[in-house]
């Protein structure tokens, strides 16, 4: 197994020849932080993107003005994918690896970049110019396969274009170029949209309808906090990352708790392979879920909130930091909000650095403290003691949004759609093997079957139902409704037709769970590389029929002692396709014939020792007279 | 316990046997007081609780959870010492023994190993069904005192919150995430840091297996009349109970 161990803390040797950085330089950046030991992953994503990697002697220098040890610094600096001890190259091509983009071609794609640049995946070039990576899910799976290209997002690539691409590239083109000739003419909401489509193909009347400005927080400045937690408990909405809970009993909690300060967070880390609908709303409703946001904080009384989006989301910074400015502008956020005494409020943007962990509340408060994306202990919750020790309110993206829909059109009127359990509306992202993959804004209840029909997907064998974390069905369980009773979702909707290997998906969600799992915990960071073992013997044929039993097992162990949501629901993928599809399973399996496992060749376990004795076995070799 | 602590203390049961609790009390630390002994790796006296190993989970209220953590609660059911949960531990022991590379027969610690004491009380008798994931360290033996060898840490972080809290240096730390998250010094390696054979975290209570060296004491107790060799671990906080 690669552990990784080659160099001493990961530190590669130089590739290239990397300039030295001047310390005056490194000072400058951590001075543009106020030298904040919690902003570190803002400093550390600065000097990686201006000098393409933290070297040790910067890890030094941003110790000392940040008043840390240099193992506290390259702990956050080891943690995010984003950030690299070795040198980078000056374009870092990452081909998005999901198992959508895998089966929409992107061997073929990732083909043409190599040739092309002359690198393999992992490589980087000679001349520090370019380095070629794959990554986890970048949130595209409707538009797949995508890569990033720095911060610039290219969709929908073919061998074609990712060739002309990187030609483009090696020709001296800048990544922005390959998307406008005009780019810096552009403008941010123009850049993202040129770069990504949002493909909405449903909208419902909550999110992606039409949508008034600032009635929520008209409403909202002009009645109590408590008026205002009511009126969100009331409608019955529940938080749309995939957990569920009560959005307006979370406020009560943080409202409850006394406090010289108090934080609302919105966690934009959506890294659940296949979700994709916060990246619409951000791109389209930014307004709104500012607005929720401002909502919440009048609810809880925060005075700051933090807006933290995921490191593969970069090229929608620029457009999210202009609708912060007009807001502030309009007196939208700062100092007394539309005129109301004791109403201030502002928004920062904490990006992320390639971390799926950290859209687990915890790990995102850590993050957002300059911290690796470690979960906290719990007891306290973030609602008692989250970021910097404070309560803090984290809801996803679209709960904000929600949020203040429901304070404009009243709490009934969102209480009224949907189900019992399960109101309002929900914005699903399908893809894989369907004819439309985008975003449907749909009321909760819908069977999987009835959406299968909208997006054109009928032929589909398997659904993963809320990513790999969720549930995998098979056709005999398409009647099943999208509802936090039956099938939970915080969206994700992944296609399969009759032609894709369950056990090639399951083995790359295990992959995705190994490379994401943060290692703090020990069921999380061992028992997660044994399961994923364990499917890679199934899927050579080697498994025995016991080895199903050993599945079950090593999934409930890491499900119960894992420490948060991650180890939690990583076996999902294997539990859900065990009890689904079964026969998968079962047509994998044989019984050894000799008791010896199959797993096991005694002939290359006991060469060395053949080797050294210059003999041979009696019983093993299989032709003793030669 | 003082007069006053006593007034604040509140009653829950591990087991059936009922425990005296004081608000702030993990169960943990309840529970050591009361001589009731819920087995653990990365949690130490005398260091802050970091619930990572998690061999101390313990059923409380019907949930699955760190006892090094979890506050104790009035009236709680704790479940601590069953067959499934004693089975949930021994996976976890088996996973740190596969995690690294665990030599008992030759390594120094053997006999007052904590590691290898927790695989004895949980019944870890038989062949274990996991694989092996074999790392290969470099040791580190740069220091004139010290000598690390990674490849028997099972990432407890003792050592870590020893020289943070109690030595007041912070000479180790967590780097990498996932199965590489892993132990590393605060330098280029142990020669470039500040530690001392006299600190805290080098001393033979913090670190749990024979990760952290000594150099030149090796073996000064034969194996055979080792901590561990007397007894299972956990008998001097059950003794208190007799």
């Amino acid at each position: 197994m690669d552990n990784g161990e080659g160099n001493r803390n990961g530190v590669a040797a130089p590739a290239c020849g990397i300039t030295p950085v001047p310390e005056g330089a490194i000072q400058e950046i951590c001075e543009k932080y106020g030298s904040d030991k919690h902003r570190m992953l803002d400093i550390l994503r600065e000097v990686q993107d201006r000098y393409r990697c933290i070297a040790p002697t910067t890890m030094d220098r941003i110790a000392s003005h940040t008043g840390l040890t240099r193992i506290e610094v390259e702990g956050v600096a080891s943690f995010y994918s984003f950030l690299s001890l070795a040198p980078k190259g000056r374009i870092t091509i990452r081909l998005c690896d999901d198992i959508v983009d895998r089966y929409c071609g992107l061997e073929d794609v990732t083909k043409a970049f190599e040739e092309v640049l002359g690198i393999q995946v992992g490589q980087t070039s000679g001349d520090g110019a370019f380095s070629l990576e794959h990554t986890p899910c970048i949130g595209m799976c409707d538009q797949a396969p995508a890569a990033m290209i720095n911060d610039v997002v290219l969709t929908n690539l073919t061998p074609e274009s990712a060739r002309t691409a990187a030609e483009a590239l090696v020709a001296g083109h800048s990544p922005e170029q390959l998307i406008s000739e005009r780019f810096s003419s552009l403008s941010p909401y123009e850049r993202a949209t040129r770069m990504v489509d949002n493909n909405v193909r449903h909208a419902g009347e909550v999110l992606l309808g039409p949508v008034p400005e600032e009635a929520g927080l008209s409403k909202a400045a002009s009645i109590t906090a408590a008026q205002i937690i009511s009126a969100v408990e009331e409608s019955g909405l529940r938080g749309c990352g995939g957990a569920g809970f009560t959005t307006g009993r979370k406020w009560r909690f943080a409202a409850a708790e006394r406090s010289e300060k108090s934080f609302v967070i919105c966690n934009a880390d959506e890294g659940e392979p296949g979700t994709f609908k916060d990246r619409v709303l951000l791109t389209e409703r930014p307004h709104l879920l500012f607005e929720g946001m401002t909502i919440a904080a009048r609810a809880v009384g925060a005075n700051e909130g933090i807006l933290y989006l995921r490191g593969e989301y970069v090229y929608l910074r620029e457009h999210l930091e202009q609708v912060l400015e007009e807001r502030r502008r309009r007196g939208l956020l700062g100092k007394e909000i539309l005129g109301t005494k004791r109403f201030d409020f502002d928004i920062r943007i904490q990006m992320g650095a390639g971390a799926y962990i950290c859209g687990e509340e915890g790990a995102l408060i850590s993050s957002c403290e300059g911290l690796p994306g470690e979960p906290k202990t719990r007891p306290p919750f973030p609602v008692n003691r989250g970021y910097l020790g404070y309560p803090t309110v984290v809801n996803n993206v679209e709960t904000f949004c929600h949020a203040a829909r429901i304070l404009d059109k009243g709490a009934k009127w969102f209480h009224d759609m949907g189900t019992e359990g399960s109101h309002g509306t929900k914005l699903f992202s399908v893809c894989g093997d369907c004819l439309n993959p985008g975003i449907y804004e749909l009321p909760y209840g819908h069977s999987v079957w009835e959406l299968l029909e909208m997006v054109g997907g009928q032929d589909a064998a398997a659904v993963q139902v809320g990513g790999p974390s969720g549930t995998m069905i098979a056709r005999d369980s398409f009647h099943r409704k999208l509802t936090f009773d039956d099938l939970a979702t915080g969206g994700a909707i992944i296609v399969f037709n009759g032609q894709r290997n369950i056990l090639e998906i399951v083995d790359y969600y295990m992959s995705f769970f190994v490379h994401e799992s943060c290692g703090y915990c020990t069921p999380c960071r061992v028992g997660n590389v044994f399961l994923q073992k364990a499917i890679q013997k199934f899927r050579k044929g080697q498994a025995n029929p016991e080895d199903i039993d050993y599945l079950k097992d090593l999934s409930g162990t890491i499900i119960e002692t894992s420490r948060c949501g991650l180890g939690m629901t990583s076996p999902n993928p294997v539990l859900s396709t065990l009890q689904n599809f079964p026969l998968v399973y079962s047509a994998m399996t044989k019984p050894s014939k000799d008791g010896i496992r199959d797993t096991f060749d005694i002939q290359s376990a006991i060469d060395g020792a053949r080797k050294i004795a210059k003999r041979r076995s009696y019983i093993f070799d299989k032709d003793f007279t030669q | 316990m003082s007069g006053t602590k006593k007034e604040t203390g509140f009653s829950f049961t591990i087991d059936g046997v009922e425990v005296t609790a004081y608000a702030g009390q993990t169960i943990m630390e309840a529970a050591d007081e009361a001589g009731v002994y819920i087995p653990r790796l990365c949690d130490h006296e005398g260091l802050r609780h970091q619930g990572s190993c998690r061999v101390c989970t313990v059923k409380a209220g019907g949930r699955s959870v760190s006892a090094c953590t979890q506050p104790a609660a009035p009236g709680q059911a704790v479940e601590n010492e069953t067959p499934h949960l004693n089975k949930m531990r021994r996976d976890l022991v088996e996973m740190l023994f596969h995690e690294g590379n665990h030599l008992c027969p030759i390594c120094e610690a053997s006999g007052k190993c904590e590691l290898q004491a927790m695989a004895y009380r949980l019944d870890m008798t038989e062949a274990t069904k996991f694989p092996y994931l074999e790392p290969c360290r470099a040791l580190d033996a740069s220091h004139p005192d010290i000598a690390l060898d990674t490849n028997r840490c099972i990432s407890c972080g003792r050592c870590i919150r020893a020289s943070q809290d109690v030595d007041g240096k912070g000479i180790f730390g967590y780097v990498g995430r996932g199965i590489h998250r892993r132990v590393a010094v605060n330098g280029a390696n142990l020669a470039d840091t500040d530690a001392e054979v006299t600190d805290h975290a080098i001393s033979k209570e913090v670190c749990p297996v024979g990760c952290i060296i000594r150099k030149r004491i090796g073996f000064v107790t034969p194996i055979g009349e080792r901590e561990f060799d007397k007894g299972l671990i956990g008998h001097d906080i059950e003794e208190k109970r007799k």
